[in-house]
């Protein structure tokens, strides 16, 4: 049977590309949501930036696992 | 493609580094010489800086003074409320230990963020993890720490059989393992992609200058110096929510409410 496609090169760059989908559109959430509420609600800036922040964090630590992930298996 | 054939993209193998002389211990490598280096200007600044304060501040206070507060109204009131000051201390020589370790990474000459070897930012989430556990137990009781932890109150009976477990794993295992990764990884690909891009700008303009790859060679020169930038960015970032992690993390122990 004849390849009709294939994948060539490093497994680990695709599995990576795959990993960064989710939070990058969850990131991209968090940031949208975090500018609107500052735009209606000036006043609250830190305490609205605080919170962007976290949800930013344990959004990427998600993409971060899948980076380190082709360096452990 | 245009001699591209040739050229090697910059793996992890760049993080590897001999010993520093010969015969010396096979730990004893550069990040290591970076990390105590680092260990050392920190307490000269911190040093300099408040080791004799005036009231009104000069020189070296002002920048201390200035880190400080930026430290204190950033990362601890907000977590730690009227405790702050108690853990000022901690919180201000870890951020400025991680920011200066991270800064390596583009200083020239030296040009290794020293938190791209995992074994530096798991000692601080190891010691952050444990303070996090004494203080919780202390603070809440041994079974109060865990109820706390486990069965946040106000919610319907059958949640908690879903609840327990995901707070169970996701603070006592995952919440250090992405502490320490977090700053890991970002200091690893940030490295990478300076490495990388440098690397298309030495090899095409200089290793094999062609006609056709020098457009790309000065692609690679120019991104090298942007990413530079926004590498900076990220190093400061990245030093100022590991501080603010461990602040949250702190503050969780010592008041239950959250």
């Amino acid at each position: 049977m004849s390849v009709l496609a294939e994948v060539a090169g490093n497994l680990g760059a695709v599995g990576y590309g795959l990993a960064a989908i989710g939070p990058g559109i969850g990131v991209g959430i968090i940031f949208g949501q975090g500018v609107q509420a500052i735009a209606r609600q000036p006043e609250a800036y830190g305490l609205i930036r605080q919170n962007m922040l976290l949800g930013f964090v344990l959004t990427e630590a998600l993409a971060l696992i899948g980076l380190v992930a082709p360096f452990i298996y | 493609m245009v001699v591209a054939d040739d050229f090697k993209a910059p793996g992890p193998s760049i993080f590897d580094f001999p010993p520093l002389y010969d015969g010396a211990p096979y730990w004893l490598t550069k990040p290591v010489l970076m990390a105590l280096f680092g260990a050392v200007v920190v307490c000269a600044l911190a040093w300099s800086a408040f080791a004799n304060p005036k009231l009104v501040p000069r020189g070296m206070q002002n920048l201390g003074e200035m880190g400080y507060q930026f430290v204190r109204d950033q990362v601890a009131r907000p977590f730690l409320g009227k405790d702050a000051e108690r853990w000022m201390p901690l919180l201000l020589s870890l951020f400025f230990l991680i920011l200066l370790w991270n800064f390596f990474g583009v200083i020239p000459l030296i040009q290794i963020p020293v938190a791209s070897h995992i074994a530096f930012p798991i000692v601080f989430a190891i010691t952050i993890y444990v303070i996090k556990i004494y203080l919780g137990i202390k603070h809440q009781g041994l079974g109060g720490y865990f109820k706390n932890m486990m069965f946040p109150p106000g919610l319907p009976k059958p949640i908690y059989v879903l609840l327990a477990p995901i707070e169970f794993l996701s603070n006592l295992i995952i919440a250090p393992f992405t502490h320490a990764v977090r700053l890991f990884a970002n200091m690893f690909a940030g490295h990478l992609i300076l490495a990388f891009f440098s690397m298309v700008g030495f090899w095409f303009l200089f290793e094999k200058p062609t006609p056709l790859g020098a457009g790309l060679g000065v692609v690679g020169a120019i991104m090298t110096i942007a990413m530079t930038g926004f590498e900076m960015f990220i190093e400061f970032l990245q030093a100022f929510l590991f501080t603010m992690l461990a602040a949250m993390y702190i503050g969780n122990s010592l008041h239950a409410e959250h």
